[in-house]
């Protein structure tokens, strides 16, 4: 696969807001066989664009997304959905703690 | 290089179980993992884990790291005995890591001089001749106001490499980046081509920086929302008035409703960090008492309290 090769170009970008990800980019960038990713798209963890996968465009933020929930099945031995609870709870717990901190509390 | 108690960092007896063992590292591994924690060491005692799981979960090499014997303790100089190992047949392939918790190439000094380091070569390196460059990730700590104006910080990196004797030896890494107008806490800067070159004809890896906001004086941050706690005077709240307002692109005025009690939200649209939308500035009203440090004072006071038919616990009924 020459895919990981393929992703855009700029040498300077906010990965969130300026980066759009093909399912090849991102197989590409998580050195993943796309059953991979395809499988954290079944299950919620990431939400493309797109409807059919050659068509997906994932937001720069999914790359993170993609390494973490990798990580979690890899290190902790979790399956998919309990992965997918785990980020919901955890991107929870990160707004309720920038909210607790915008309110002035700590 | 420094003993490592590998019972003490698992939190088991020495003589636990292997089930023991793996109830432990599951336990701790859930909690130290660096996607779930947020302590600032959970990086390293995550890696710390893995290695002690790396060598208590397998019985031939606990049986040789017990061999040290249980006087050692965490953090002690050390060196190992001659010999220390004979009898154990884990020199060479026989304790190559499977690079399933972190980074292969992570394993302490100490680590590598019980056990060897041909686990390395064996870690999750694709063993294709053209490969692209793995990609770095690192934190970079700005202030809320190169965030709204954008600005170029230099950074540096340290970066971990093994020289041609096979010794790891850190390199610094000095760069220039510009932070792009209207970052967000929590973003991510890619860098292309930053990362660690690329094996054969492979591209060089990216670097990704992910941004953190140093803490502001005066501003809170919420997204590109901004929160401002502004004293304002009884006078002001309660008969309402027109007052300046720092805010990260100058001075604005703000009016203040008459009749406003503290905690009140006052928003100034579009005064928060720069976007599409842009962030608002919300601002929280306080209250500032004059002090009553003067008779002048004090006699104001006097004339409210006589005068003005309060009780600010009414609503507690008493």
């Amino acid at each position: 696969m020459s895919s990981e090769n393929n992703l855009p170009q700029d040498p300077i970008c906010i990965l969130e807001e300026q980066t759009q990800l093909t399912l090849v980019d991102l197989c590409g960038a998580c050195a993943v066989h796309a059953e991979r990713i395809i499988e954290l798209v079944d299950v919620g963890v990431l939400e493309p664009a797109g409807r059919e996968p050659a068509h997906w465009r994932f937001g720069g933020g999914s790359l993170h997304r993609a390494h973490a929930a990798l990580r979690l099945q890899r290190d902790l031995e979790i399956n998919l959905a309990g992965v997918a609870l785990a980020l919901e709870l955890l991107d929870e717990i990160e707004s309720l703690r920038m909210r607790l901190r915008a309110m002035g509390g700590e | 290089m420094q003993f490592k108690d590998y019972y003490q960092i698992m939190g088991v007896a020495r003589d636990a179980t292997q089930d023991e063992i793996k109830r432990a590292y599951r336990k701790l591994a859930r909690k130290y993992h660096p996607d779930v924690s947020k302590a600032p060491d959970a990086e390293i005692r995550f890696k710390e884990l893995g290695e002690a799981n790396e060598v208590l979960k397998d019985p031939e090499k606990r049986a040789a790291y017990d061999q040290l014997g249980a006087n050692w303790k965490g953090g002690q100089e050390f060196r190992p005995p001659p010999d220390w190992d004979a009898g154990f047949e884990h020199r060479g392939s026989g304790f190559t890591g499977d690079g399933a918790s972190g980074g292969a190439a992570d394993y302490s000094a100490f680590f590598e001089s019980l056990f060897g380091r041909d686990f390395r070569a064996s870690g999750a390196r694709r063993a294709s001749a053209h490969a692209r460059g793995e990609d770095h990730h690192a934190k970079v700590l700005i202030d809320l106001e190169d965030a709204y104006r954008g600005a170029t910080r230099t950074i540096t990196l340290r970066v971990p490499a093994v020289d041609a004797q096979g010794h790891v030896v850190t390199s610094e890494r000095v760069l220039n980046v510009s932070i792009p107008k209207g970052i967000r806490e929590g973003q991510h800067i890619r860098l292309s081509g930053q990362g660690n070159p690329g094996i054969g004809e492979g591209k060089a890896g990216d670097l990704y920086l992910q941004v953190e906001f140093r803490a502001h004086p005066l501003y809170r941050v919420d997204g590109r929302d901004l929160y401002l706690d502004l004293p304002v005077a009884p006078w002001e709240a309660a008969l309402g008035a027109s007052v300046k307002v720092p805010t990260l692109g100058g001075i604005v005025e703000l009016k203040i409703p008459e009749g406003s009690v503290p905690g009140r939200k006052l928003r100034l649209k579009g005064r928060g960090l720069p976007g599409d939308p842009p962030g608002d500035c919300y601002v929280i009203l306080t209250i500032a008492l004059p002090p009553a440090d003067t008779e002048a004072a004090k006699e104001i006071y006097r004339k409210m309290a006589q005068q003005l038919n309060f009780n600010p616990r009414a609503k507690l009924g008493v």
